[in-house]
């Protein structure tokens, strides 16, 4: 099988396909879902609504160059990334979808690595994936593997949290370092040769939000993917109107990532976390939220990086408390200065 | 009934002293009538008639120090109920068309008061007259009387009220006049006291703050238009305490002497003559000279320069510290590292105290920020740096041709940002507020826009704004535009820069240049980066002809901090074999690493930035490669290493040649193929780069100008404050008209001149 590739026959509907579902997708995936064949999954109410009083529901295609990197690969990925979207709306992630687009030519054993560890992903959250969708495009016309995963989750009862509910002086908190999966794959993709240190922080945050559930206090989170924690906060900003001030001393970065920052003159804020919660909370409840956070290995780094504040947009306090309109960038930042 | 003459005349008229001379004027020529201030200007009344021209010549070449007139009318009319004498009536208030003077340095006879045991002002520091002191810094509204300013807080005594209301007096309206009864009181605060002046011992503040400084400490000391920090320059411990405090690591600090004898002992005995010329006027800017071969500063004042700024006192308290302590001051302004500067006592305290061990100021508010100028000398000239206090708010007028467009708004750049104001064919430059991206000065500068408007009673009917859009001045700019329901301009920097030059040449409308515009960088056509252009320009329209090849921007806005990096972007674009030339010196430097950031585009946008060449060769020669403490730091210290060269016989040339895209390029590849080889010590190539760059954009310029039949050419652009390239681009330009900057920065401090100029043009061509 190591030299097999996916052809045309793949996707043709026929003996190829079924061959493949069932030797890499419901042999990986395996559960009564998937076992019945159907077209759809069919899931048990009462069940669900033992469990809470509202679904959520959520959807996200994955692309990434490269598909297997350090800290994970496009499988790992794109079960986190639709998970988590559930999980920092207070829902438990329950199913989910799995559609393929495979490009002629990918290496069967690496589309089974990568299945492989979408199960483990999901297997690991209690997530079962019930159905899914599987199609091969030329040579060309995607680049080795797009996956798209919708999600179901539960949402307790007790759970209220949204922008809307973001108010001044409000604490701003991250639950770890800034940027490690921007700064992973930036260096695999473009060879930087930066070093091992830079590895993706791809997890599922479902138990880093679980024991948040029962504080009060807490307004909104979210988790930092595409354009970093800067893109949250300028979201948070223009949802409430509302001014987020951060503190550059209090961001946590380790040290790869900020030496790549400084050699490439980027801000670790605006990098890819897949791996990190933004949370608002309440002044009061922020040194509940941090215990809770810093007692799971996923929490350790969480720390208060600033301040919901009166005034709009971001800021930031640099050194020597000069504070400094933080934007968001256009595309790639453009330089400024004269 | 009577024939009378009715005299308009308008200009810098306004809270100088101007109505009292008319008077004087008056009773010398025998004649009754009345002077009035109105919006537009003053306006004389006289009979019987007398002999106009010899009257009006008066008028021009009496008038008192700080007045500039610009226009003189005058008509016959019947006049049926004229006074029985020569009277000063109040103001009017009416349209707005009358410049405002900007804030003066201490005159001759206030400084003879304030030195004088006898005279009532003897050592008040806030003495002043109508031929000197606040002006724009204290004003609240128009037109210019003690009740629009911030002296409205202190009521005349009887003694200051009688000055006033005589015509002979020099405190005749002199609307900022107070005195030790009735006027603003000085007062010294610290962590543990606060001491006000008092009648029975004045200069307690004074005598507190004097012996602060000289145990080597640093106080905050309120002047005209802001705060400054005050150390003793000749005690190391006390500036270096300064810079750390500060955290200004290397970035020179200006110095106060107390008059020309100060000088000699800190200035190249050839240059105190021009000093003293420009440190003596009005304006009394910071003036940039060359520094003396044994100064008798601390080290740590300008480390490593050749040149020093030095300043004399402008205000009586700045006299009489200056006096007391009879040593160089260091007087640097007074904000935390790029932050705004605090106007108002209270807030100032709370934002220095951890700068400063005490602050000496009083209780006369601050209106307008106003920094202190800043002027290198260059021979017998001052090129302007930074046109703030002393210069702000003269109006610079605009070629007539241009002159009739409503009032616009130009809101300059980011960086250095001043802002201008064009009503009446006159453009107002705001003094400078620095970097816009910080949140304080941009607060800071909004406010100021609104006051501005305020003042001069201008609603802006255009708005313009540099084309990049990540300036904070283009977004707001676009926000206020939707506000007022104005049209918004964008107009590219460098097209901005060159008209500039342009407005301050008085170039007239019709006139067609070619442009030189070296400078960092500034957003061109279709988002490209541009910095080292060469365009043909008139008021209203450019094309862009070329320049300088564009090479990466390594990091972005890091590339303009770290001078390495521009060496490695140069040679990656055009030294093939780089790496067996690379710098001992670099080798620890990330070059690889970023060489394929360079090769894959990550955050390596192209530009074709003058100021970052300056950064690769000075790398090169070893010149704060790694990190700069502050902008231009390198290539502040590549013109000065040139300008030590000596006996300069090598040449290396920038041919000019026309690329693929159709554009004229300076060929930087074989610049570094002959620079690199070149035989001579690094002053000498130091020196030859500078040599090399002016001879390419002057033969540049000089095709075009053949072809179009252009016969001048503009030569701007931040980097044009370098002496040595003025120099050589006027050598190899002798044959052509040259205009370069000098009443205006040669940098994005007269952005929003050119701004308004090219609105102006570009309203009037509709
Ligand atoms: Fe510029
Ligand atoms: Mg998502
Ligand atoms: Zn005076
Ligand atoms: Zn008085």
């Amino acid at each position: 099988m190591s030299n097999d590739v996916i052809t045309f026959a793949h996707g043709s509907g026929g003996r190829a396909m079924q061959q493949l579902i069932q030797d890499t997708l419901v042999r990986h995936f395996d559960n009564p879902f998937l076992r019945r064949g159907e077209d759809q999954a069919r899931l048990p109410l009462t069940q669900l609504a033992s469990q809470g009083s509202q679904l959520a529901m959520t959807t996200d295609s994955f692309v990434i160059d490269p598909i297997i990197f350090a800290g994970g690969d496009i499988g790992k990925l794109a079960v986190c990334g639709t998970a988590n979207d559930l999980a920092v709306g207070g829902a438990r992630p329950e199913y989910l979808t799995c559609s393929l687009i495979l490009e002629e030519g990918l290496p069967l054993a690496t589309l089974d690595t990568i299945i492989a560890s979408m199960a483990a992903t999901a297997q690991q959250a209690k997530i079962e994936i019930v159905t899914g969708d599987t199609k091969v495009v030329g040579h060309g016309c995607a680049d080795k593997i797009f996956i798209n995963t919708t999600g179901i989750g539960v949402i307790s009862p007790e759970v209220h949290w949204g922008m809307d509910q973001i108010a001044a002086d409000d604490a701003i908190i991250v639950t770890g370092n800034l940027g490690d999966h921007g700064a992973a794959i930036l260096n695999e993709r473009e060879n930087l040769g930066l070093g091992d240190q830079l590895v993706s922080d791809c997890a599922l945050l479902w138990p880093l939000v679980e024991p948040l559930l029962s504080i009060r206090g807490i307004h909104t989170l979210r988790d930092a993917t595409r354009g970093g924690v800067n893109a949250i906060l300028h979201e948070f900003a223009t949802a409430s109107g509302l001014g987020m001030q951060i503190n550059e001393h209090a961001l946590p970065v380790n040290d790869a990532v900020r030496g790549m920052c400084e050699l490439l003159g980027l801000d670790p804020l605006n990098l890819a976390n897949e791996g990190k919660l933004v949370i608002i909370t309440s002044a009061q409840s922020a040194a509940a939220v941090l215990n809770a956070l810093q007692a799971h290995p996923l929490g350790k780094d969480a720390r208060q990086i600033g301040t919901v504040n009166s005034q709009s947009g971001v800021q930031i306090c640099g050194a020597y408390g000069v504070t400094r309109h933080l934007d968001l960038p256009y595309f790639e930042p453009l330089p400024r200065i004269c | 009934m009577s024939q009378a003459i009715a005299l308009r005349i308008q200009g810098t008229i306004q809270g100088v002293g101007f109505r009292p001379f008319v008077w004087q004027l008056a009773m010398r020529y025998g004649l009754k009538g009345d002077v009035c201030n109105d919006g537009l200007g003053v306006l004389v009344r006289l009979y019987p008639e007398p002999d106009m021209a010899a009257f009006v010549d008066d008028l021009h070449t009496q008038a008192p120090p700080l007045a500039q007139l610009s226009h003189v009318d005058w008509s016959r009319f019947r006049w049926n109920d004229p006074p029985a004498e020569f009277i000063i009536r109040p103001s009017q208030m009416a349209a707005m068309s009358t410049a405002i003077a900007a804030d003066a340095a201490t005159c001759p006879e206030c400084l003879a008061e304030l030195f004088n045991p006898s005279n009532h002002r003897y050592h008040y520091p806030l003495t002043t007259c109508t031929h000197c002191g606040p002006r724009f810094s204290v004003i609240e509204a128009m037109p210019y009387d003690r009740e629009r300013t911030t002296l409205v807080d202190f009521p005349l005594c009887p003694r200051c009220a009688n000055e006033y209301r005589a015509p002979h007096d020099r405190r005749f309206h002199g609307e900022s006049t107070a005195c030790p009864e009735c006027g603003p009181k000085l007062h010294w605060w610290t962590e543990t006291e606060r001491i006000i002046a008092h009648p029975s011992d004045p200069d307690a503040p004074l005598d507190a703050a004097v012996t602060a400084l000289k145990r080597g400490k640093i106080i905050a000391l309120k002047g005209l238009g802001g705060f400054h920090l005050v150390c003793d320059a000749s005690n190391q411990q006390a500036v270096m305490k300064l810079r750390q405090r500060k955290a200004r690591v290397s970035k020179p600090l200006a110095v106060m002497v107390a008059d020309q004898s100060g000088l000699t002992q800190l200035l190249e005995p050839t240059q105190i003559t021009n000093a003293h010329y420009w440190l003596s006027s009005s304006a009394a800017p910071i003036v940039l000279a060359d520094k003396a071969c044994v100064c008798a500063l601390a080290s740590a004042v300008a480390p490593n320069l050749d040149e020093i700024g030095v300043i004399y006192p402008s205000n009586p308290l700045q006299h009489l510290l200056a006096r007391a302590l009879r040593r160089p001051l260091v007087l640097t302004s007074a904000n935390r590292s790029g932050e705004a500067p605090p106007l108002d006592d209270e807030q100032a305290w709370q934002d220095l105290s951890h700068l400063a061990d005490g602050l000496l100021g009083h209780n006369r508010r601050i209106v307008s920020r106003m920094d202190d100028s800043l002027l290198r000398l260059d021979g017998g000239q001052g090129l302007m740096m930074r046109r703030s206090r002393g210069f702000v708010p003269q109006a610079e007028s605009l070629v007539e041709a241009l002159g009739q467009s409503p009032c616009v708004l130009a809101l300059g750049g980011d960086l250095k940002n001043t802002f201008g104001l064009l009503s009446h064919g006159q453009v107002t430059l705001s003094s400078h507020f620095g970097d816009l991206a910080v949140h304080s000065i941009e607060q800071q500068w909004q406010q100021a826009i609104e006051h501005y408007l305020q003042v001069y009673q201008c609603q802006p009917q255009h708005i313009v704004i540099d084309a990049h859009p990540g300036y904070a001045s283009h977004r707001f700019g676009q926000r206020l535009a939707a506000r007022w329901q104005v049209p918004v301009q964008r107009v590219f920097h460098h097209h901005a820069h060159v008209v500039a030059a342009m407005v301050e040449a008085k170039l007239s409308a019709a006139q067609s240049v070619v442009g030189i515009c070296l400078d960092g960088l500034g957003m061109g056509e279709q988002g490209r980066l541009w910095g080292g252009e060469c365009l043909v320009a008139n008021y209203a329209h450019f094309e862009h002809i070329g320049g300088l090849p564009a090479v990466a921007l390594p990091g972005g806005d890091q590339a303009a901090t770290q001078p390495w990096r521009n060496l490695l972007a140069q040679w990656h674009s055009f030294v093939p074999d780089w790496s067996a030339h690379w710098p001992q010196a670099l080798t620890d430097c990330p070059a690889d690493a970023l060489s394929r950031a360079i090769a894959s585009g990550l955050n390596s946008p192209l530009a074709s930035s003058t100021g970052r060449l300056f950064d690769a060769v000075a790398a090169y020669l070893g010149i704060h490669a790694l990190q700069l403490d502050y902008e231009g730091q390198a290539a502040i210290i590549l013109e000065q290493l040139a300008r030590r060269a000596i006996d300069v016989r090598a040449q290396v040339s920038m041919p000019v040649y026309r690329a693929k895209n159709g554009k004229l390029q300076l060929d930087l590849a074989a610049f570094w193929r002959q620079w690199l080889v070149l035989d001579g010590s690094p002053a000498q190539r130091a020196w030859v780069f500078h040599d090399a760059l002016a001879a390419g954009f002057a033969q540049m310029a000089k095709q075009i100008a053949r072809e179009r039949s252009i016969d001048t050419v503009v030569v701007c652009g931040g980097v044009m404050n370098n002496r040595l390239l003025r120099e050589r681009f006027k050598f190899y330009l002798s044959d052509v008209n040259v205009v370069m900057a000098e009443r205006f920065p040669s940098g994005d401090g007269a952005l929003a001149l050119g701004q308004a100029a090219v609105a102006a043009a570009r309203l009037g061509a509709l």
